[in-house]
């Protein structure tokens, strides 16, 4: 599989990164080799090997149990009583780019 | 008595002693940053007024005569990818340049709860994606052993502060080697824990069932020390395992005769430098001196590692990515007219060329098509590397490896070539697939006075036998070369 001038403006479309004409032909460059490299695990035969997410699931989960009953471990009890404080809300906008003090404020959305 | 060389132990004991202040020691540490950090780079932000608020609070609890707590004024550097309320976090980007953390890193806060005196925040690679910490929007760093080598990455300012005696100890994270192989090219420890021994709460995630926080050390005792005071379930992350901390300093002086230590062909084939090699054949040797069984092991998948983490690193740094879109917080692009021009140009204009080329890879990954090929696929092996330890854990206690294929490398020499500077990674990165613990310890120099590092794996939380190996033979290293 080669990517393309075409995958690459697709594909950064999708990721919401805007890319210089010179940026993309490095991009296309660069994704070519590493995906080339990357290309050898096709070798591997693995039909039947079950994929892995992450490793918790290795010493966290009961794997006799099916879907979430399987991640147990990583539940608890509600909190009723004693509930952490919430981040205030002058702190919560303190590192906005753009606010009025109440919301974040954005550039229109929805041309009228 | 030298401020600046001192481990944990010998600070706390002094300042208990009441031979220096907590207030002088961070002066010291601050004055040596001031004269030296400049050619070395590995500083990029200073906290001095926080410091020394807390130094003075542990000198009225030494001036009482109080108990003082385990990391009682210990000078210590944060990697800048781990929150610290009211100290700027940027994380090597330029798109977090202003950004002042609300809340503390949940590993921080433990260190400080331990009487540590945060003296800033170390330089890494942006978002800690790189090998050389050249991916840094702000400055390189630079190795204190020959500045016209980099340090490694990405957690390039922690292990090179610690070299350089700018801090006693540092945090890093580690993603794919970037605790451990910093620390091999700077010569000083460096531990990636299990995953799910610390927790990652307050750590700018780039990969999320890959990234972990650890310390980096001048002795194997003093990560130790750190890991001590950091470890243990956080219900502020989920994947933090509820299992107990053992003491980790109790447990390093028992001893290593009998353990049976596994070496790896896959480990010692193509690609490693010949100093580097003999070096590490020869700490195994050591070890072998000291009782222990060396075992041969075979990890038969080795080799599909490297295409294995880009695929699971990328694809989860494109989602973790995303929340980097000018509202909330962060670098917003000026005069954009809709939201969606907004998005893409503060994102293009904040984000350096290795952070867009990942974030291009993961959501080629994970793009409709793609999906089943590259990343279940790569799911899959990863399900393959983790059952080779599972195998060789079952013949032995520890597998003993080279670190970095290479000692450290000159700033430039890799920085044009992005599959290059991934190969850089290629015995570490198995680790963070496997979720299993690893350090980093000095076992050498090659001819031209370059430190090299032994990597020592072990079982899933058995960070315990790991220390224990790695600090014997440290024992025995510094007994035979007087340093």
């Amino acid at each position: 599989m080669k990517v393309t001038e075409k995958d690459v403006s697709y594909v950064a479309d999708l990721s919401n990164v805007e890319l210089t004409d010179s940026e993309r032909v490095r991009m296309v460059r660069d994704l070519n080799a590493i995906l080339g490299y990357i290309e050898r695990l096709s070798e591997l035969d693995t039909a039947k090997v079950p994929a892995m997410a992450q490793v918790s699931d290795r010493y966290g989960a009961d794997q006799s149990k099916q879907g979430s009953e399987r991640f147990a471990y990583a539940s608890r009890e509600d909190v009723r009583e004693g509930l952490r404080a919430s981040l205030p809300h002058a702190e919560a906008m303190a590192n906005a780019p753009g606010s009025d003090a109440t919301f974040f404020k954005v550039p229109k959305v929805i041309e009228r | 008595m030298d401020l600046n060389s001192l481990t944990i132990d010998g600070a706390r004991s002094a300042i208990a002693g009441r031979e220096v202040t907590a207030t002088a020691l961070a002066e010291a540490f601050y004055d040596k940053i001031a004269k030296e950090d400049g050619a070395i780079g590995a500083y990029l932000t200073l906290c001095k007024d926080r410091a020394l608020a807390k130094a003075s609070a542990i000198d009225a609890l030494a001036e009482k005569g109080e108990p003082l707590p385990p990391l009682a004024g210990v000078p210590v550097g944060i990697k800048d990818v781990l929150t610290t309320r009211g100290v700027r976090t940027t994380a090597g980007s330029k798109i977090l340049e202003n950004f002042i953390p609300p809340y503390t890193c949940t590993a921080v806060a433990r260190l400080e709860e331990a009487g540590a005196v945060v003296l800033g925040k170390m330089n890494c690679d942006e978002f800690a994606m790189g090998s050389s910490n050249e991916n840094s929007a702000y400055h390189p760093v630079r190795n204190p052993r020959d500045t016209s080598r980099v340090p490694g990455g990405s957690s390039g300012g922690s292990a090179a502060a610690v070299a350089a005696g700018t801090a006693i100890a540092t945090l890093g994270t580690d993603t794919g080697g970037s605790i451990r192989q910093p620390a091999s090219l700077c010569g000083v420890v460096g531990l990636k824990p299990t995953y799910g021994r610390v927790s990652r709460y307050g750590l700018i995630a780039f990969a999320s069932s890959l990234d972990h926080i650890g310390p980096l050390t001048r002795s194997v005792k003093d990560a130790a020390l750190v890991l001590r005071t950091m470890a243990g379930h956080d219900p502020m992350d989920s994947t933090s395992a509820e299992l107990p901390v053992p003491d980790y300093v109790a447990e390093l002086d028992k001893p290593v005769r009998g353990l049976r230590i596994g070496v790896a062909k896959e480990y010692f084939g193509e690609g490693l430098d010949a100093e580097v090699r003999s070096s590490v054949e020869a700490a195994i040797q050591a070890l072998a001196g000291m009782g222990c069984e060396v075992v041969p092991v075979s990890l038969p998948h080795t080799v599909y590692a490297i295409p294995t983490y880009y695929i699971v690193a990328t694809a989860e740094a494109s989602s973790n990515l995303a929340r980097f879109d000018g509202v909330r917080y962060g670098y917003r692009s000026k005069n954009a007219a809709t939201l969606s021009d907004m998005y893409r140009r503060s994102r293009d204009q904040g984000f350096g060329a290795e952070v867009k080329r990942r974030i291009m890879l993961g959501t080629y990954a994970l793009s409709a098509g793609y999906y089943d090929a590259y990343y279940l696929k790569a799911q899959q092996v990863r399900t393959l590397l983790t059952r080779d330890f599972d195998e060789a854990f079952k013949k032995v206690d520890v597998i003993a490896a080279p670190t970095s294929p290479t000692v450290a490398f000159r700033l430039g020499e890799k920085s044009n070539d992005p599959l290059a500077m991934y190969l850089a990674d290629v015995y570490t990165v198995t680790a963070n697939l496997a979720g299993i613990p690893g350090i980093s310890l000095p076992c050498g120099e090659n001819h031209e006075k370059l430190p090299i590092g032994l990597q020592l794996f072990g079982r899933h939380f058995d960070e315990a036998t790991v220390l224990r190996v790695a600090h014997a033979y440290e024992q025995t290293r510094t007994a035979q070369s007087g340093v």
